[in-house]
């Protein structure tokens, strides 16, 4: 194929993907630096999980299964789920929320491109409402606990279960900064106090925080490889950053600062990588603002007012039913139409 | 009735025109019990008779009711038909009918009681109404049998739990442990999962009819590609 030398080739689908999975590592090379390389073991493990449930699903689909493999967007949902689930998560958790994104979230809706709800984001509810206990032990970030455990205990622990003598689960996992935040708040106390406790750094929780710049460092690339657009990153951060100012500056003794939304839970993430996603995401641009302020809006009450740690992937799924109908109102207006003659273009 | 004729009744009811994976009436029920074996299949017998009773109830009297006024009058009748059920159930077998609830009595409105009345026994002799309703009934249970069997493996990782509440005390050691210290799904008690599981029985049994269609197929085209061997449908 020849290409004029002003005309670039737009990207296949596998290279767009290729490129978000790297967009993903700085954030994963911090969370290895701060919580230890057990992150690595679920995602190897996610990443062997989807492509074996998509190859399997194909094939029972009657469909090619090398070119829908190679498109690494199995891979894609295998690394933001493997990211969003605790890294010592006993090994059959993250095979059975992968399995599930893949075979019914993803294949069972006609495959990549037909899924209206994001799959690793299915995978996640699926796993957080079926087991929350297991999905409440976060590694506590290096340094701030006693008892650390090695790599090769690590692996122990999530391929059989079986913690070291003398170590208990409660020694080396904690809740996130988030859930801690909620419970604290809960037994009356404010939101200054409990920013000194350790697990908290500059603006969000010790470690975790250090991972979200990592993620917006990818995120930024992103954006200038004009990968995804600035609508959905900027109206979700914008619109969380406003309504927890807006609440903070109302009761800042209860409602932590906008800053610390932003760099907590999923949000970062959330915005340049989860529901940027291309085929569960609105295409037009006005759809994109609103989806993404309503996933703001929503991630916001749920982790404000709900009962769950996060709320991205609530919202995030929510936001997903809305888009068909988000997508049918914000038709651009066709070029050399007047917009009163809008009606007669809808059949 | 002839020996057919019960047949085709028969087949009809419990396979081709399945309440739960066919009609996709009555969905509510379907759903809200089939968390277990024992609450599925009690909740589709007890529609099951409720059906066989109405049918017979209503079809001698087809013919003398106004047909402005059918709706009410067979409602009523269903529903005096599952007062009795409830009654039964409530006298005797006490653990089910409270784990059961409001779903005894809303069998008066599971549209698939009227449905059959409306579609069959409005226009068949009693026998066959009778029949007509069992057989639909039959096949309800066995949907939600198959469904509840499914949701307890999965959710709980066992089968038949519950069954005290039917045979008393003495069956509590018939639960089956099918997998044992398992940590529970519980994505599959909640509703999503009876969604996902209908839709998957649903499934299957489209591909089991498109097997048997193909292979009629593929018989009729080598051996006699007269009538194309379809069949003339049935029922409603």
């Amino acid at each position: 194929m020849f290409f004029s030398p002003f005309i670039s080739k737009p990207d296949s689908v596998a290279q767009i993907m290729l490129k978000v999975l790297l967009a993903l590592l700085p954030g994963i090379a911090m969370y290895v630096w701060y919580f230890g390389p057990a992150i690595l073991v679920s995602i190897t493990l996610a990443s062997i999980t989807a492509l074996a449930t998509e190859a399997a699903m194909l094939k029972l689909r009657g469909r090619p299964v090398a070119p829908f493999l190679k498109d690494n967007s199995a891979l894609l949902t295998a690394w933001l789920l493997a990211l969003s689930i605790p890294p010592l998560a006993p090994w059959w958790l993250v095979v059975v929320g992968t399995a599930f994104a893949i075979a019914i979230a993803k294949q069972l809706y006609g495959g990549l491109g037909n899924n209206p709800f994001n799959p690793a984001m299915v995978g996640y509810a699926v796993l957080i409402i079926s087991f929350p206990v297991h999905m409440t032990h976060w590694l506590a970030p290096q340094g701030l606990v006693l008892t650390e455990l090695s790599f090769a205990q690590q692996l122990q622990y999530i391929f059989s279960g079986v913690l070291p003598h003398s170590v208990t689960l409660d020694a080396i996992s904690m809740a996130t900064p988030l859930d801690t935040l909620k419970t604290h708040l809960h037994l009356e106390e404010s939101v200054q106090q409990i920013l000194n406790m350790p697990i908290y750094g500059q603006i969000g929780g010790h470690g975790s925080e250090m991972v979200a710049w990592g993620f917006l460092f990818g995120g930024l690339y992103l954006l200038a490889s004009r990968i995804i657009s600035w609508h959905i990153p900027v109206a979700f951060l914008g619109t969380l950053f406003a309504i927890a100012g807006i609440f903070h500056l109302v009761d800042p003794a209860h409602y932590v600062a906008p800053l610390f939304h932003l760099f907590s839970g999923a949000a970062i993430l959330g915005a340049f990588f989860i529901l940027t996603d291309p085929v569960s995401s609105p295409t037009t641009n006005k759809g994109r603002l609103i989806y993404a302020a309503g996933a703001a809006f929503l991630t916001y009450m749920i982790r404000v007012f709900g009962g769950f740690p996060d709320g991205v992937a609530f919202a995030t799924l929510l936001m997903n039913i809305a888009v068909p109908l988000i997508v049918l109102y914000t038709q651009p207006k066709v070029f050399g139409k007047k917009d009163k003659n809008k009606k007669d273009n809808q059949p | 009735m002839t020996v057919q004729e019960f047949k085709d009744i028969l087949h009809n009811g419990v396979w081709k025109q399945n309440t739960g994976l066919v009609q996709l009436l009555g969905m509510c029920p379907i759903l809200a019990v089939s968390s277990s074996v024992v609450n599925g299949v009690s909740l589709g017998l007890a529609t099951a008779v409720v059906m066989a009773l109405s049918g017979a109830a209503i079809a001698p009297i087809r013919n003398l009711v106004p047909n402005e006024a059918r709706i009410p009058v067979f409602i009523l009748i269903i529903a005096v038909l599952v007062t009795v059920v409830q009654f039964s159930m409530n006298a005797y077998m006490y653990g089910l009918y409270v784990v059961l609830g409001i779903f005894i009595p809303l069998i008066v409105t599971n549209c698939i009681v009227l449905a059959r009345i409306e579609a069959f026994a409005a226009k068949n002799p009693m026998w066959q109404s009778a029949l007509d309703g069992f057989a639909m009934g039959l096949g309800l249970t066995a949907v939600l049998a198959v469904l509840g069997g499914l949701r307890e493996i999965f959710g709980h990782g066992t089968l038949l739990s519950g069954i005290d509440l039917v045979f008393g005390e003495a069956a509590k050691s018939w639960v089956i442990t099918v997998v044992p210290n398992y940590h529970g799904f519980l994505l599959a008690i909640l509703p999503p999962g009876a969604f996902i599981t209908l839709g998957m029985l649903i499934a299957g049994k489209n591909w089991l009819n498109l097997r048997a269609e193909r292979k009629l197929k593929g018989a009729n085209a080598t051996v006699a590609p007269v009538d194309g061997g379809c069949a003339v449908p049935h029922g409603s």
